[in-house]
């Protein structure tokens, strides 16, 4: 029983981890310009999931980092939800592409991803204002992004151990 | 394209569908009526502040001790920076000091009443812009400390925006620089009305001048205290550029290394009011400046 609750318990390690990144994203580094250049934390677990292990990120956990994220952000709710349900459904439906590819593929492929929802992002927050928003600050977000996913994926490399395998959960 | 092993079956499928449709009706409801979350939003970001203030200290003082390090490389030339600014400062002190005497006597020719009745709130910055198409920030004061929504922030430099939304212990500050962001301002010498409008961009556009008012790069923006929500005379910036597409503002206070920044408490509702949905403001707010 003990053990049970246990293994249901570290199977919320992805979404809780996706969580805190969300809240990582956000502390101010006061580097100067760096807030312009901030990377999308989430999108880089979102992805890692969706080709490794989609049954630990059920759809309403990946809906529901979403909105926390845009809560925190500020931005319009239900932008990131969108960008991240699409994303997770579109990376896991090639993840037998991806499994045993080497490091390189699989960073182009999270670039791919990025770029789109970068896109979609910024699509989504000028439809909102009502203008066209200079999309320059999201190219550098994008290039910050794709930069910093190698680091991540040694976080998510640490998380995805300590998860039961699916056999103790099936 | 396939579909994925996770979306094989029928009702992980609707599944999909329903929470797509379900982030698309968000968004269509929060634009519609922005205030149908405002409850919800503040409930989570007052959870969340507490975790945000714990992980920014150290960052912060971290960042402090990279820049003292810096700062002890050109020590010397800091110094003479400081020296000659002083001396600038001292003849401005001088000049400050007879222009108050002059304006007390003038208003007391005119028997002015003054209602500037300021309070001043000092906040940490807990949360930082997140991303790049999004120009607000978080801090750790919110209705318990007084804080209200339309209160001005501003940095030793100047206003940085204005208080968006406020929750128990965390409120949402709107940088001027953000694209939903409005200022009345005045030019402080020809006091040329105008409205400042945030557009994303680093400078924001001065909007709403008259046609003819005579606009020139160097020209300091104050507030208008227009609206009367922010008292008026907080320095915003600098005419950077007039042309074609119209005025930009340099704004004096940067958002970069924004650690701390300070409520300005003007007493007063204006136009702005309180949302239906913020937490009842406790008398601290109303009995400033009244």
């Amino acid at each position: 029983m003990l053990a049970r609750v246990e293994t249901q318990a570290r199977l919320t390690l992805p979404f809780l981890l996706s969580a805190f990144l969300a809240i990582l994203a956000i502390v101010p580094l006061q580097i100067p310009g760096f807030a312009v250049v901030s990377p999308m934390l989430v999108l880089g677990s979102i992805y890692y999931w969706a080709i490794y292990r989609p049954q630990v990120l059920p759809l309403i956990a990946v809906f529901g980092v979403g909105l926390f994220e845009d809560i925190l952000t500020g931005a319009p709710l239900g932008v990131s939800s969108f960008a991240y349900l699409v994303s997770f459904a579109v990376v896991a439906g090639q993840r037998r592409f991806f499994i045993g590819k080497n490091f390189a593929v699989v960073w182009w492929g999270f670039a791919l991803v990025a770029g789109a929802v970068e896109g979609l992002r910024w699509l989504l927050i000028s439809g909102f204002a009502g203008a066209v928003i200079d999309p320059t600050p999201g190219l550098f977000a994008y290039g910050s992004t794709v930069a910093v996913y190698p680091v991540l994926t040694l976080l998510f490399l640490l998380t995805q151990r300590i998860l039961p395998q699916p056999a103790e959960y099936a | 394209m396939r579909i994925a092993a996770p979306l094989r079956t029928l009702a992980q499928r609707s599944a999909f569908a329903f929470l797509l449709v379900g982030a698309l009706g968000v968004m269509v409801v929060g634009k519609a009526r922005p205030e149908s979350f405002e409850q919800a939003r503040i409930v989570v970001t007052d959870l969340v502040a507490p975790i945000l203030g714990a992980i920014s200290q150290p960052v912060a003082t971290a960042s402090r001790l990279a820049a003292d390090a810096r700062s002890m490389m050109d020590l010397r030339a800091e110094n003479d920076r400081l020296r000659r600014e002083n001396e600038r400062l001292k003849q401005w002190q001088a000049a400050a000091r007879s222009l108050d005497v002059e304006n007390r006597q003038l208003r007391g020719l005119l028997n002015y009443q003054p209602s500037n009745a300021r309070r001043y709130r000092t906040a940490r910055v807990i949360g930082d812009k997140g991303g790049a198409f999004l120009h607000s920030v978080l801090i750790n004061e919110g209705a318990a400390a007084g804080v209200g929504r339309g209160q001005a922030a501003i940095t030793g430099d100047g206003l940085i925006g204005r208080v968006a939304s406020v929750g128990d212990r965390s409120a949402r500050v709107l940088l001027i620089t953000d694209i939903n962001s409005r200022i009345p301002v005045v030019i402080e010498a020809t006091r040329v009305r105008g409205v400042l409008a945030g557009d994303n961009s680093a400078q924001p556009r001065l909007t709403f001048t008259s046609a003819n008012a005579l606009l020139a790069p160097g020209q300091r923006i104050v507030t208008s205290g227009h609206g009367d929500v922010f008292p008026p005379g907080l320095p915003v910036g600098l005419v950077a550029t007039v042309g074609e597409d119209g005025v930009r503002v340099a704004p004096f206070a940067s958002a970069d290394r924004m650690e701390y920044l300070q409520l300005v408490d003007y007493g007063r509702e204006g136009v702005v009011g309180d949302a239906p949905a913020t937490p009842a403001a406790p008398n601290t707010t109303a009995s400033a400046g009244r």
